[in-house]
């Protein structure tokens, strides 16, 4: 059987491992019947790997330096940002079919300053400690957004009144378990409707090195990632949420950034130290979200004229394929 | 014979359909009237027997005769109930003429327990249903470990850092932040030479107003709002030169009790400093020490 080569070690700690250790050519670690001896060997064919892994790390970083100018360019490492399946509905900057678009869809009065934003955040039935302070301190972050309790009413009648009543938002945080586990963004005046799974909530207190609380100040907006036409109408959608002109004065930014499908809230306060400089503490709460559903008009599970449907079988099979 | 069946199921054998509890026997047999198992109520020892039972929201009578105890396949007879409730037990009452009270009664009140609960069905059902999503635990594991992946890919805090740079940059915050360096480029990039002599003139004067402003300040202080803490901190950080922001924040923790408020802001801000240095020095050790050997 195994060992062909080196001292046989008698128990845990054993003499070092020779320099060059010859294993005969047919031999492989996971053929020695005995455990403790089986490890042994692993972990010596393992320091080998490394040992060689290292040697030649060095002798490429030798060759390089020997080139000097005329060493080729280092290679980028391979990332799944980078090897992303190009997805056709990518949006130009210079799009002019997008742009007439985003000019006469439903977010047009926002983004013409003809419609302050009015938000009306809500939970679903019953909702637990921890949902409602989430609630409280989404409020915080939102300017200009009332938290109402949501008393066993159905979202259908809940939303001509909202109209009525001049909002234009309208969130709604579903709860399983006493924990917040979904989103439901609306835009009212008949807008369309996001429904997102939330994931790992942190309240105020649960950050870590937070500073004071968020200030009456309107936050600056910052949206990362957001490519494609889907993820486009996502972002104006959140950017919907908050008014026009921040405030600078309060230096709070809200950031919505988009990785691989997931968008992570955060709320922070920022200071420049220096103009190459800039330190952020984050306040407020944070959440992810992902999108499950987007749909064209209000709220309406059953007849509602779905834009897009996150499918799992179809959608979850490639690595490399992003949506938003 | 109804009796022998009743002493062998009711009391000593084995009966299938017997659940006992410490307090009481319960029949499960679907014919039973009552739900528990007594002598009267037990449908295989009794051999005139009737039950209501409710199938899709309809309600019917079921009832067994001795005449038919040979055939089980029509053993037990069916008869529809109107959707009336009066009318109802008045047909209970016409198909069970000459039958026993007891068995009368119960069917009586077992019929009113099931309107009533279809009743609650039909209300319930009006308003919102829950609908419960089942969790697939492979796909929520998929989803929380590519969450976490992608938060690591993410690297927010650059992120945010390099966005809100960028708008310095832009000049979107016009003149809130004003860092001389920042201008000295942007002299530059316009025009060339002159523009040294310019900017250095431009950072003597800006070194003036601070002082005043630093003269002002302590005056102002005094009001204890948490604006003009901010603002103030604002302006002391675009002073590029740090001797005189560390005097201003000396006079000013002396002066100021509340200087809880500004330590905060600068922690994170202050400790990622010496961090980055101590990272440069101990990378250059190791290849010092592999050149030496």
């Amino acid at each position: 059987a195994g060992d062909g080569s080196g001292p046989v070690p008698g128990g845990g700690t054993s003499p070092p491992a020779p320099e060059r250790v010859l294993f005969p050519p047919t031999f492989s670690v996971s053929e020695i019947k005995n455990k403790q001896r089986r490890h042994f060997m692993f972990l010596r064919w393992k320091q080998q790997q490394r040992k060689e892994k290292l040697a030649l790390k060095k002798k490429r970083r030798k060759e390089r330096e020997a080139l000097g100018d005329k060493a080729p360019p280092k290679a980028i490492p391979k990332t799944i940002e980078n090897q992303r399946v190009y997805d056709e509905t990518t949006v130009d900057p210079n799009d002019e079919e997008v742009a007439f678009d985003e000019a006469t869809d439903e977010f047009a009065p926002y983004f013409n300053r003809q419609t302050v934003p009015k938000i009306l955040i809500t939970t679903s039935d019953r909702p637990r400690g921890r949902t409602v302070r989430f609630c409280e301190q989404l409020a915080t972050v939102i300017p200009n957004s009332h938290v109402y309790y949501r008393r066993g009413l159905a979202l259908k009648r809940i939303i001509p009144q909202c109209i009525a009543r001049d909002f234009t938002d309208l969130i709604v945080i579903n709860e399983d378990r006493k924990i917040p586990n979904g989103l439901v963004l609306s835009h009212l005046p008949d807008g369309p409707t996001a429904h997102f799974r939330m994931s790992s909530v942190r309240l105020r207190k649960e950050i870590k090195r937070k500073g004071k609380e968020p200030t009456e100040h309107v936050p600056e907006v910052i949206l990362n990632n957001f490519s494609t036409r889907l993820g486009h109408s996502i972002g104006r959608m959140f950017a919907a949420l908050f008014p026009h002109d921040p405030q600078f004065i309060g230096r709070q930014v809200a950031t919505f950034h988009n990785q691989r499908d997931y968008i992570f809230f955060r709320f922070h306060r920022y200071i420049f130290k220096s103009e190459k400089k800039v330190g952020i503490q984050e306040l407020g709460p944070r959440f992810t979200l992902k999108l499950r559903s987007l749909q064209k008009g209000t709220f309406d599970s059953k007849f509602g004229e779905y834009e897009w449907i996150h499918k799992h079988r179809e959608m979850d099979t490639s690595r490399r394929k992003f949506h938003l | 014979s109804p009796q022998v069946v009743w002493s062998m199921l009711g009391n000593r054998q084995f009966c299938s359909y017997k659940m006992t509890t410490k307090t009481q026997n319960f029949c499960r047999n679907e014919y039973n009237l009552t739900g528990l198992c007594n002598r009267s109520s037990c449908p295989l020892a009794n051999s005139q027997y009737a039950t209501v039972r409710e199938e899709k929201g309809r309600c019917y009578l079921y009832m067994k005769t001795i005449e038919r105890a040979a055939f089980p396949r029509r053993l037990w007879e069916r008869v529809l109930l109107s959707k009336n409730y009066e009318k109802a037990l008045e047909e209970i009452d016409e198909n069970l003429i000459y039958w026993p009270r007891f068995i009368r009664h119960k069917c009586k009140q077992r019929f009113t327990k099931i309107t009533q609960y279809l009743i609650r069905i039909r209300k319930l059902t009006l308003k919102r249903q829950r609908k419960l999503v089942p969790l697939r635990r492979k796909i929520e594991r998929r989803e929380n470990r590519r969450e976490e992946k992608a938060l690591i890919a993410a690297q927010l805090d650059n992120a945010i850092e390099k966005e809100l740079l960028e708008r310095l940059k832009q000049d979107t915050y016009g003149d809130i932040y004003n860092f001389p360096i920042h201008a000295f480029d942007k002299a530059l990039q316009q025009q060339d030479a002159e523009s040294e002599s310019e900017s250095d003139a431009e950072r003597e004067e800006e070194e003036d107003d601070d002082d005043e402003d630093v003269d002002k300040r302590e005056f102002v202080e005094a009001e204890d709002s948490e604006l003009s803490d901010f603002e103030d901190m604002d302006k002391l950080e675009t002073s590029s030169e740090e001797e005189q922001e560390e005097e201003e924040e000396v006079e000013k923790k002396a002066s100021h009790s509340r200087s809880k408020g500004k330590a905060p802001l600068k922690g994170p801000a202050r400790r990622k400093r010496p961090y980055i240095e101590i990272e440069y020095e101990e990378e250059t050790e190791p290849n010092t020490k592999t050149k030496a050997a």
